[in-house]
């Protein structure tokens, strides 16, 4: 294989090519309600050449592996055709590595019918629950090897396994229908989503109490945000504009995310780390071949860094941050996240509430989605707050803010970071990429919530 | 495909192949400049079978040898859930225009230019303007072919364009954009550069509005993003047979308002979500969801039906692989009468959204939906008078759909929805600073 690859990639009129192959077996599972609806395996076999010329990129991605050699035509043909771009590439000495991963209890070697017997006991454990319509169950387990290899002499090989869980109970009743969730992944062991008949059944609780809950008024509160919820504000709010791929063409942005700027109280310390054993977002060599890293991006309150490919840091004259990604073989590799989080600080739960005549406490997550300038995410939980205590259930809540200055409206952060390994990242119809994010609990003051 | 199915047929009781095969190039502009052209060239292939009355399924990229497809899906059928359905026989299926010869014609010389001119223009109109800009051609073989003699195949061009500006002015972020699809090739680029450039120029000043409850319009984007989410969900025929479905037990019922229509409608000219059949070889059919206010009907795939004791409604939809779920196709909502000015004129404060995010957040089962308003006009005495910022809206479908105003003239977004302006009366809305 690797001579073949060193073969397709010699002589074409390119100043760099680059090519990826991707082998992947995955099973998936859906319930809806008291029926295992899906139980399916894929099996995928592809890659693509991707090759920079006189400045602009082209690219191409097929099924299996022959004809290398055209596909590699086609795409420098492709990128010649584009033509008089100004793109560039940091330059990057030769890797040649094998990376293999084992995860306690590999999910992909887990038998399909104890696969099915766990999340059978989590479906009974929700549809036996007080005031329960139905359930939502969806389980995805993959098993991917990846070859990378480019015109440098780079080849990398890459075991990059993954695991995704979603649990939702859904209630009715008093004319309503509300649901809860839970959100679960691992790089692929299975142990992580072990044992959760607890969290199962508060989800089912959940879902039944939001059925009484009343809807919060609109406006703005001081709000608490669990590390669940920080942790995806984190991702949207500033994690997003960390991605040189948004910034480097754009002069008025450059100058906005000038490193030295500060954005927040100098507790403030947000890192995207990619070298954290077993978290989701982790990996040895990104799909440039750049090895993954931990780089700061707010530095006591202050911008210090940024998330590069190796594009975006030849052009801001940056080094590369080992954050290029493609979810598959179908997609060239962008500017991503991988684990992202806030720092732990020195507040405790109970100071950051006690001090809080009325506001809103919010836990968990729906979803998240930014414009850069301005983000939102939704709550999967939300509680009244009156004079430092947690009070009455509210409906969920979707809460917006502007990253200029709702970063610098943090006022504590708690000693208790958790990372939250569940969801998948969007980011230019590349989804579901597997990250993880977090935070300790957070207080922001004026943040702006949605409501009746 | 035959091969595959003669060998399944030796071993299981009923099988069908489904199979998509593309070619898709795409040209990409960053920052005004062109930055990629990108080809994909792919074959999916999903083998389901019915073996002891349960299902299996597998999936491959057509790179896969087919025994090993049909080990995989019958491994997973041990586990499968039971049914009772019968995959359908060669049916009669509506015309459909689903393919543009000219798509496939078009030279990707030709495309550069169009995404040029496309770029050009709109920045041209608002110079420190950055656009990315994307035009995409791609072409596709769908096939459908089972045990019980159905053999269904068809082709499909689709042809998009899209541009999104951003205007960065100190802490101040503008983005504005616009896209189309067909399956048709596009007429040029003139209609998105319009609608762009309009958005530029109520942008341009800026405006702000208090936390209240408003009159808000939203424009064909807010909507898809605003109330397309809780009313997919809300008419999927499997949703509705779980109880999980707000409108579960309502057929018949005055839900919305009198003047609100909406049908899903597969055999729209040239829809980008059009067929003949769909993904399970169920015949083309045009289904009212809405009809005058009164929910009329939902959406089923064949399992589903065969749950419910109802017909599937051909909205049995793979997103290009796996099992078929209750998926839309072309969702119409019905013209009013009451044009874009006269709704405005009539409004003494309010909002219009033309782009929301964050507005499929909400809990969609529950009919909620609200976002961050990343594109609206506050409207001041009959006027727009500039865009708002930092400025939230919150509702819920069943409640702030029963008293609406439909715009005169219905457009499409993104390929899978037609609608006109839509004014609902109370919208609460929330902003920074109030």
């Amino acid at each position: 294989m690797r001579e073949q690859i060193a073969d397709a990639l010699k002589g074409h009129e390119a100043d760099y090519i680059e090519i990826h192959f991707e082998q992947s077996q995955s099973t998936g599972m859906v319930y809806q309600g008291n029926r295992l609806e899906e139980i399916g395996r894929t099996s995928v076999r592809g890659g693509n050449v991707r090759a920079l010329a006189r400045g602009s990129w082209g690219f191409a991605s097929f099924d299996g592996f022959d004809g290398l050699r055209e596909k590699a035509a086609l795409a420098v043909m492709e990128a010649r055709l584009a033509g008089g771009g100004d793109a560039w590439f940091s330059p990057a000495g030769a890797v040649v590595d094998k990376v293999s991963w084992s995860p306690r209890k590999y999910a992909s070697s887990v038998m399909l019918a104890s696969k099915k017997q766990l999340l059978d006991n989590y479906n009974d454990i929700i549809l036996s629950s007080p005031g329960i319509q139905s359930s939502a169950i969806n389980y995805r387990d993959v098993q991917r090897t990846t070859i990378f290899a480019n015109s440098d002499g780079s080849y990398i090989e890459q075991e990059k396994p993954d695991l995704s869980l979603r649990i939702a109970a859904i209630a009715s009743g008093a004319g309503k229908v509300r649901q809860a969730g839970l959100s679960l992944g691992s790089r692929g062991d299975f142990t992580e989503i072990e044992g959760l008949d607890d969290q199962v059944r508060d989800v089912a609780r959940r879902a039944e109490a939001l059925l009484y809950a009343p809807q919060l008024k609109g406006g703005e509160y001081t709000v608490v945000l669990d590390p669940v919820l920080a942790g995806v504000f984190t991702h949207e709010a500033f994690g997003h504009l960390s991605e040189s791929d948004f910034v480097y063409q754009n002069k008025e942005l450059r100058q906005l995310m000038t490193l030295g700027r500060r954005f927040g109280d100098k507790g403030l310390n947000i890192v995207d780390d990619a070298t954290i054993p077993g978290l989701r977002g982790s990996y040895k060599y990104d799909d440039e071949g750049t090895p993954g890293a931990k780089t700061y991006l707010i530095h006591e309150g202050i911008l210090v860094g940024r998330l590069h490919s190796r594009e975006t840091a030849s052009r801001m004259g940056e080094a590369p941050t080992g954050n290029a990604r493609a979810i598959n073989y179908l997609f060239p590799p962008i500017v991503r996240m991988t684990n992202t989080f806030i720092e732990p600080g020195g507040s405790s739960f109970a100071d950051m509430l006690s001090e809080i005549k009325e506001g809103v406490y919010v836990k968990d997550w729906y979803g998240g989605m930014t414009s850069l300038e301005m983000f939102t995410f939704s709550s999967g939980e939300a509680y009244m707050v009156r004079n430092g205590k947690v009070e009455e259930l509210l409906s969920s809540l979707v809460l917006t803010g502007n990253v200029f200055t709702t970063l610098a409206n943090i006022d504590a952060i708690g000693d208790d970071l958790e990372m939250n390994q569940g969801g998948g990242c969007g980011k230019g119809g590349q989804s579901p990429l597997p990250v993880s994010n977090g935070s300790p609990h957070i207080r922001i003051q004026h943040c702006l919530v949605g409501g009746k | 495909m035959e091969g595959l199915l003669s060998r399944a047929k030796m071993k299981v009781q009923q099988a069908e192949v489904f199979s998509v095969s593309s070619r898709e190039t795409t040209v990409h502009f960053e920052a005004n400049q062109l930055k990629q052209v990108h080809s994909k060239e792919s074959v999916m292939k999903v083998l389901r079978i019915m073996k002891d009355g349960r299902i299996g399924l597998a999936a491959g990229n057509g790179t896969g040898d087919s025994a090993a497809l049909l080990d995989m899906a019958i491994e997973t059928s041990q586990f499968g859930i039971p049914v009772d359905f019968q995959f359908p026989a060669l049916g009669s299926y509506p015309e459909v225009d689903t393919f543009d010869s000219r798509v496939e014609k078009i030279a990707t010389e030709r495309m550069i230019e169009l995404g040029r001119e496309l770029v050009s223009r709109v920045s041209g109109h608002s110079p420190r303007l950055l656009c990315d800009a994307e035009i995409v051609k791609s072409m596709h073989t769908i096939g459908i072919a089972n045990s019980q003699g159905c053999r269904m195949s068809y082709n499909k061009s689709i042809f998009a364009m899209g541009v999104e500006g951003m205007l960065v002015k100190d802490t101040d972020m503008l983005f504005v954009g616009e896209d189309e699809s067909s399956c048709r090739l596009s007429a040029g680029v003139d209609i998105l550069v319009e609608r762009v450039i309009r958005q530029l120029d109520l942008a341009a000043r800026s405006a702000a509005v208090s936390t209240k409850v408003l009159p808000v319009v939203f424009t064909p984007h807010a909507i898809a993003s605003a109330f397309m989410v809780p009313l997919s969900s809300a008419f999927n025929g499997k949703l509705v047979h779980e109880g999980a479905s707000a409108l579960k037990g309502k057929l018949g019922n005055q839900v919305f308002d009198r003047k609100l229509s909406l049908w899903d409608d597969a055999t729209v000219e040239y829809g980008v979500g059009s067929r003949p059949c769909d993904d399970e070889g169920v015949p083309s059919q045009r289904i009212s969801l809405i009809d005058k206010g009164v929910v009329s009907h939902f959406l089923y795939d064949l399992h589903t039906a065969a749950l419910a004791g109802t017909r599937s409604t051909g909205n049995g939809g793979r997103g290009g692989g796996g099992f078929p779920k209750p998926d839309p196709t072309s969702l119409i909502i019905g013209e009013g009468d009451v044009s874009l000015e006269s709704m405005v004129a009539g409004m003494k404060e309010g909002l219009v959204v033309e782009h929301l995010i964050g507005g499929g957040q909400g809990d969609a089962l529950s009919g909620d939906f609200g976002g961050n308003v990343l594109l609206g006009y506050k409207v001041e005495n009959g006027e727009m008078i500039g865009r708002v910022k930092d400025t939230m809206v919150a509702g819920n479908v069943y409640r702030d759909l029963r008293e609406i105003v439909l715009g005169d003239k219905a457009r499409w977004v993104g390929g899978s929805l037609r609608t006109p302006w839509i004014y609902c009366p109370r919208i609460s809305v929330s902003a920074k600073g109030s």
